[in-house]
């Protein structure tokens, strides 16, 4: 092959290579459009009024109608106690779940006690069980326990995840040299100082990345706050929306308001955090 | 000294029983107890009008003659299967093109990928059960424009599966094709070259390279969608709209489903625990089969 030669060649296949990129990022905005557009579409139908819905073609604008629809949701339920519920909910749950899975991470990971070994396989086979079907003896707990429509009883249950235990000791074991442990040991601290001053710092980006999930998974947890709620002061956002939508009448436009009300914060804390979290379910999923 | 690392050894054993203990007393209350007293109930006639009564095998007996189980469980496939093919199909070409070009902004990429898993099934149902309107849905009328007649797709028996596994679709392929991305960066770079000189096509090199050496990763997805896929229940929960039957004739009522509604609307809780232990049968059983397939595919 001539020097002429090979350069056509390489020409070629660059040429051939942007080609391949080109038709890629095509691909990909089709994925992003298609990731965006319902999420766009909940405020067209929620910012026009019902008689715009029905139009054929459809309307794919937003129209000036988003604060009355505003309005009249919060007619039918006053939308930030929801709101207000499910922040206090999520919260409280995402700070536990951060607690108590790098406490018991930390523990596996770096303790020496007695059952340590069984204990773990333990937790990692109760992720194969399907609790979600013992939703009646559950709910027979929570009423006898007296916790019916309150908020602690969707709370309780989601204090602590055998992922979050389980991916914590996986980060734990291999982010915190046991050296650094013992010559704090030596120099008398107690174990939680430890974990406080030396495990904690050592994995905050993962840890905050677990409490992100533990966030989102209680935002958007739905079936048994629809269960146990059922008064309008103790509703999570999901069991509101899922109210306008069974309400007497089906109104679309006020079922968007809702569905975005719920929404928007979400994606708002998702712009703040996306790099992590994608970091984070890509480190789950090698690990996992 | 030694009795310094005794006291110290005693030290681990007190933290090590603290800091694990607040898993194991919640997963034995709000977990392992529902579950074992899920077992008791189902061979009980339980109603909040009388106590428990025992009854045997009676709810197990009238279930399987009950021909609302056998369409929720051929319900559940259709939409297991209809959801789960093209998701894991999409996640692995989805995640192909993230990793095989250099494209420019691939945490914007990835993150865009992500979004949909964010949201709630309760604002997915609400904006597709829009969409795919029979009336005035963008979907429909896309359709009649391009000359095909409307679809019914919330009555429609494989219409509403197909609806619904659009929905799973939607929020998880962006999920699993990340999962997929971080197996797939992993694979050493020589083996393409390697493919590239043998003159194999891309396609071919997705189908002989990258397929076999993300396996594990893949077959991990597989069973957490199996498991999940199998105990579908919010999405036709919301597009039914009223109440827990899975439309105006069953046509999209689960498993699941059908538990909550014999649980909680008909307030037969003996019955509602059969379903319940039936389904983690059924769920155990597939588990099984997907545990056999594989072992037979490793030693092969």
């Amino acid at each position: 092959m001539t020097a002429i030669e090979a350069n056509v060649h390489k020409d070629q296949s660059s040429l051939g290579t942007r080609r391949i990129r080109g038709r890629h990022y095509i691909l990909l905005a089709v994925v992003a459009l298609l990731s965006f557009f319902p999420f766009y579409w909940m405020f067209v139908i929620s910012s026009n009024d019902s008689s715009a819905i029905t139009n054929i073609p459809p309307v794919v604008v937003p129209g000036p109608n988003f604060l009355r629809s505003l309005g009249m949701v919060n007619e039918i339920i006053n939308f930030s106690v929801p709101l207000l519920n499910s922040l206090f909910v999520a919260s409280v749950v995402a700070l536990s779940q951060v607690f108590f899975s790098t406490l018991a991470g930390f523990a596996f990971a770096k303790l020496r006690f007695r059952g340590k070994g069984p204990l773990f396989i333990f937790i990692l086979a109760t992720m194969t069980v399907p609790t979600g079907l013992g939703i009646i003896p559950f709910y027979f707990l929570m009423s006898n326990l007296g916790l019916i429509n309150t908020l602690a009883s969707v709370i309780l249950p989601g204090l602590t995840t055998a992922f979050g235990v389980f991916w914590m000791r996986q980060t734990i074991d291999g982010g915190v040299p046991d050296e650094l442990i013992e010559a704090a040991k030596i120099d008398g601290a107690s174990n939680f100082r430890i974990y406080r001053s030396i495990v904690l710092p050592a994995i905050r980006p993962t840890a905050t990345v677990l409490g992100l999930f533990g966030f989102l998974a209680a935002w958007n947890d739905f079936m048994w706050p629809l269960l146990s709620l059922n008064s309008p002061e103790n509703f999570t956002v999901q069991v509101a929306v899922r109210q306008l939508r069974s309400a007497y009448f089906i109104d679309y436009s006020l079922q968007m308001t809702g569905a975005f009300l719920a929404t928007v914060p979400l994606l708002i804390l998702f712009a703040l955090v996306a790099r992590r979290m994608v970091a984070g379910v890509m480190a789950g999923a090698i690990k996992g | 000294m030694a009795t310094n690392s005794k006291k110290l050894h005693r030290a681990d054993r007190v933290s090590g029983f603290l800091y694990t203990s607040p898993f194991f007393l919640i997963f034995a209350v709000f977990g392992m107890f529902p579950i074992v007293y899920t077992f008791w109930v189902a061979f009980h006639k339980w109603d909040p009008f009388s106590e428990p009564k025992w009854i045997g095998l009676d709810n197990f007996t009238n279930l399987m003659a009950d021909d609302r189980l056998w369409l929720a469980v051929k319900n559940t496939f259709s939409i297991w299967l209809l959801s789960s093919v093209p998701q894991i199909i999409f996640a692995l070409f989805l995640a192909w093109v993230l990793n095989h070009s250099r494209i420019r902004g691939n945490t914007f990429w990835r993150s865009v990928v992500l979004i949909p898993n964010i949201t709630s099934v309760v604002a997915v149902a609400v904006v597709f059960g829009q969409l795919f309107g029979r009336e005035y849905g963008m979907v429909n009328w896309l359709l009649t424009v391009l000359g095909f007649s409307p679809i019914d797709w919330v009555n429609g028996s494989f219409a509403s599966h197909v609806l619904i596994s659009i929905m799973v679709i939607w929020r998880w392929t962006g999920y699993n094709a990340l999962i997929y991305l971080a197996a797939m960066q992993a694979v050493p770079e020589e083996l393409y070259e390697a493919a590239e000189i043998d003159g194999a096509s891309k396609f071919r090199q997705f189908i002989s390279v990258t397929i076999p050496q993300i396996r594990p990763t893949l077959i991990f997805t597989i069973i957490v969608s199996t498991i999940g896929g199998l105990q579908i229940f919010a999405e036709p929960l919301i597009l039914d709209g009223q109440g827990y039957g899975g439309g105006v004739s069953r046509q999209f009522s689960t498993v699941t489903l059908f538990m909550f509604e014999q649980g909680f609307s008909r307030f037969e809780y003996g019955y509602a625990s059969a379903i319940a232990i039936v389904l983690t049968v059924i769920i155990i059983s597939i588990s099984l089969v997907n545990f056999l397939i594989v072992r037979k595919i490793q030693k092969a």
